[in-house]
């Protein structure tokens, strides 16, 4: 952590501009049919801070990911990574600047061994192309890269599996190497998508430590999570979707407080005392309450039928 | 009585023939589709043909060189491998399938058709392209005779060619696979996104090995047509890919040596049961009376089939294969 805050004085607004921003994203927009999965005006991400992206289920989260890293392409809008432009580039060139993700469903490499998934992480190596195999002596790069994936897997307390096959790990154990993994490609900007589901909590408390300690070695951490403890502490800064759009960005501190939030999650109306009459009709606030969604459904159920929406749904959740 | 000694001379005979080279070289080329890259080819045999069409075509009707051909039938692989690559690789593994099957299909077709019979020879065959094949046969006795088992000088000459090209191509898919690029290809096999994900262009990768095995099928379709001397187009027919898959998987695959050891059982289990049977089925008091003579082509493939079947339930990692790699898909 620095000494002084470089966020202390932003203040809490969705789209406000960082002191030091490593990734700007203007006017991004992707819908699959009918579903606007993901519109964000303008946000900013600070580097070298841990930076949170929560939201309910469909917010877009894990699409936006998906489009910062080049796994999907959007409708519209523009971004930049350290002032040049990432839009339209392919996966693995976004990986080659610098910004590697992982995956929500984790993606060990099952039939390579632990120090295999390892040593792939590595950049630049002259044994990777077909004619470098043949004709260049790639063994001592490779035994290099032996040494700091062993180095990786010590810290992550993964060294007692580096010949077992990927597969044959925990579900936990996968999540550390598929971050051990990515740390070996030297990044600048790690993307995790909800590195801590379904791991059990003790894990979590140590998955938490590494990724404080990305931050304290410099990088910058962007990571979406659903568990709200989790981001309060680890987040230095927390940005909030819901249904595409930036609603919310703040300290962590700042959002249990923030209405805008409390109402995406929880819905608008939810800290209301329903009132009825003797017959259990509503009254009052809750007669009227009952009116406006009565009127919202149909309004919704008017509506031109979208039925690729539920399927671009699911899609968005399993990617 | 079984003569246990002619059967077993005629299995070795078939271990190491023509045959088992042609079936080793498009199941090496298989390999490095499947059990490295995880490419579903269904179509080997395809490129087996474009290779000894290319080679007999630029030999017999255009006067190359045999050297010459060698290089045309080689190239005619790559250009058919970027041609059925470059659309299907970038979308999902059926794809390839789908195409390189109807692909194979439509060259043996148009291969013998009749409008391509100055070309091709149509369904009559090319000959002629073998000359200086056959001129280059070092060995001069008209039989030759090892452990009991005779070859001719042409089929020893073609079977001593056959394996240098095996070993070769051993050789180089050995020092490939234990390399980093071999890593990046298992990679993708198990999964795109994620060497995606770790800046590998997993495109790139897949089209280097398709053209790769490519190549290794038209090796193989270029040996069988020097070591027959005659090309006809029906012989390049799918179940030849399917036998290459069998063998492949039989031997193990992702393994260097599995499809050559595949091959080599395939060849000898055919023709021990074939030898076999048909011994069994004639004579004066047959073993097995209520088999004809003239089943036994077929039977002897059921014979195969089942030890197939057996071979997969009891080790289906196949020969050579990793058992704790295999253990995985069972979690």
């Amino acid at each position: 952590m620095p000494v002084e805050d470089p966020l202390a004085s932003v203040p809490p607004e969705p789209g406000v501009p960082k002191p030091d921003a490593i990734m700007v994203m203007d006017a991004v927009t992707r819908s699959f049919g009918g579903l606007q999965a993901v519109d964000v005006d303008h946000l900013e991400i600070q580097r070298g801070a841990i930076t949170g992206l929560i939201g309910p289920n469909g917010a877009g989260k894990t699409t936006l990911f998906n489009l910062l890293t080049g796994f999907d392409r959007p409708d519209s809008g523009s971004w930049t990574f350290e002032g040049r432009s990432l839009e339209r580039l392919a996966p693995h060139r976004v990986a080659r600047r610098g910004v590697v993700r992982t995956f929500q469903l984790t993606k060990a490499l099952a039939k390579l061994t632990v120090l295999d998934n390892m040593r792939l992480g590595a950049t630049g190596q002259s044994g990777e192309s077909f004619l470098g195999a043949l004709f260049t002596a790639w063994g001592r790069q490779e035994k290099a890269n032996t040494e700091k994936a062993r180095e990786l897997l010590a810290r992550f307390r993964l060294d007692a599996k580096a010949d077992d096959l990927a597969g044959s790990l925990s579900g936990g154990q996968r999540k550390l190497l598929e971050m051990a993994r990515a740390l070996m490609t030297d990044p600048i900007v790690m993307m995790l998508d909800e590195p801590m589901a379904g791991v059990n909590p003790a894990l979590t408390q140590s998955l938490l430590g590494h990724v404080k300690s990305l931050r304290d070695d410099g990088m910058t951490v962007v990571f979406v999570e659903h568990d709200m403890d989790v981001i309060r502490d680890i987040s230095d800064w927390v940005v909030v979707m819901a249904q595409g759009r930036v609603i919310a960005e703040g300290p962590p501190e700042a959002l249990s407080s923030n209405k805008a939030v409390v109402d995406a999650y929880l819905g608008a109306h939810h800290d209301r005392a329903l009132e009825f009459d003797s017959e259990g009709n509503p009254v009052g606030e809750t007669a009227e309450l009952v009116a406006e969604m009565e009127n919202v459904e149909l309004a919704e159920t008017s509506g031109p039928p979208s039925p690729s929406v539920p399927a671009a749904r699911d899609r968005e959740e399993r990617s | 009585m079984i003569d246990v000694s002619a059967l077993l001379a005629n299995g070795i005979a078939q271990l190491v023939g023509t045959s088992a080279i042609f079936l080793a070289l498009l199941a090496i080329g298989l390999n490095i589709h499947f059990g490295y890259a995880g490419l579903l080819n269904f179509g080997q045999i395809g490129f087996a043909l474009v290779g000894g069409y290319g080679m007999g075509i630029a030999v017999a009707n255009f006067g190359l060189p045999l050297w010459g051909g060698v290089l045309v039938g080689t190239g005619c692989a790559v250009v058919l491998a970027l041609l059925l690559g470059i659309p299907t690789l970038q979308l999902r593994a059926d794809y390839l399938a789908i195409v390189t099957i109807a692909a194979s299909e439509i060259l043996r077709l148009i291969t013998r058709s009749t409008s391509q019979t100055g070309l091709t020879g149509g369904t009559q065959g090319l000959t002629g392209y073998g000359n200086a094949f056959t001129e280059a046969n070092p060995f001069d006795q008209p039989r030759y005779s090892f452990v009991g088992v005779g070859f001719p000088r042409g089929e020893l000459w073609a079977i001593c060619v056959g394996w240098s090209v095996v070993a070769l191509s051993v050789l180089l898919v050995w020092l490939l696979v234990r390399s980093p690029w071999g890593r990046v290809l298992r990679a993708i096999r198990e999964d795109e996104d994620a060497a995606r994900a770790l800046g590998k262009n997993v495109f790139a990768y897949k089209i280097q090995a398709l053209v790769l095995g490519g190549v290794f099928g038209a090796l193989g379709g270029m040996f069988y047509s020097l070591s027959v001397q005659s090309l006809t187009p029906d012989f390049f027919s799918p179940p030849q890919t399917f036998f290459a898959y069998a063998a492949l998987i039989l031997g193990g695959a992702g393994r260097v040596l599995g499809p050559v050891l595949g091959a080599m059982i395939v060849w000898f289990l055919l023709s021990i049961t074939d030898g076999f049977l048909r011994q069994a089925t004639t004579g004066d008091s047959p073993l097995i009376g209520f088999i004809d003579a003239q089943d036994v082509g077929a039977i002897r493939f059921i014979l195969v089939g089942v030890f197939l079947g057996l071979l997969m339930v009891f080790r289906p990692q196949g020969i050579l294969g990793s058992k704790r790699e295999v253990q995985l898909d069972a979690r």
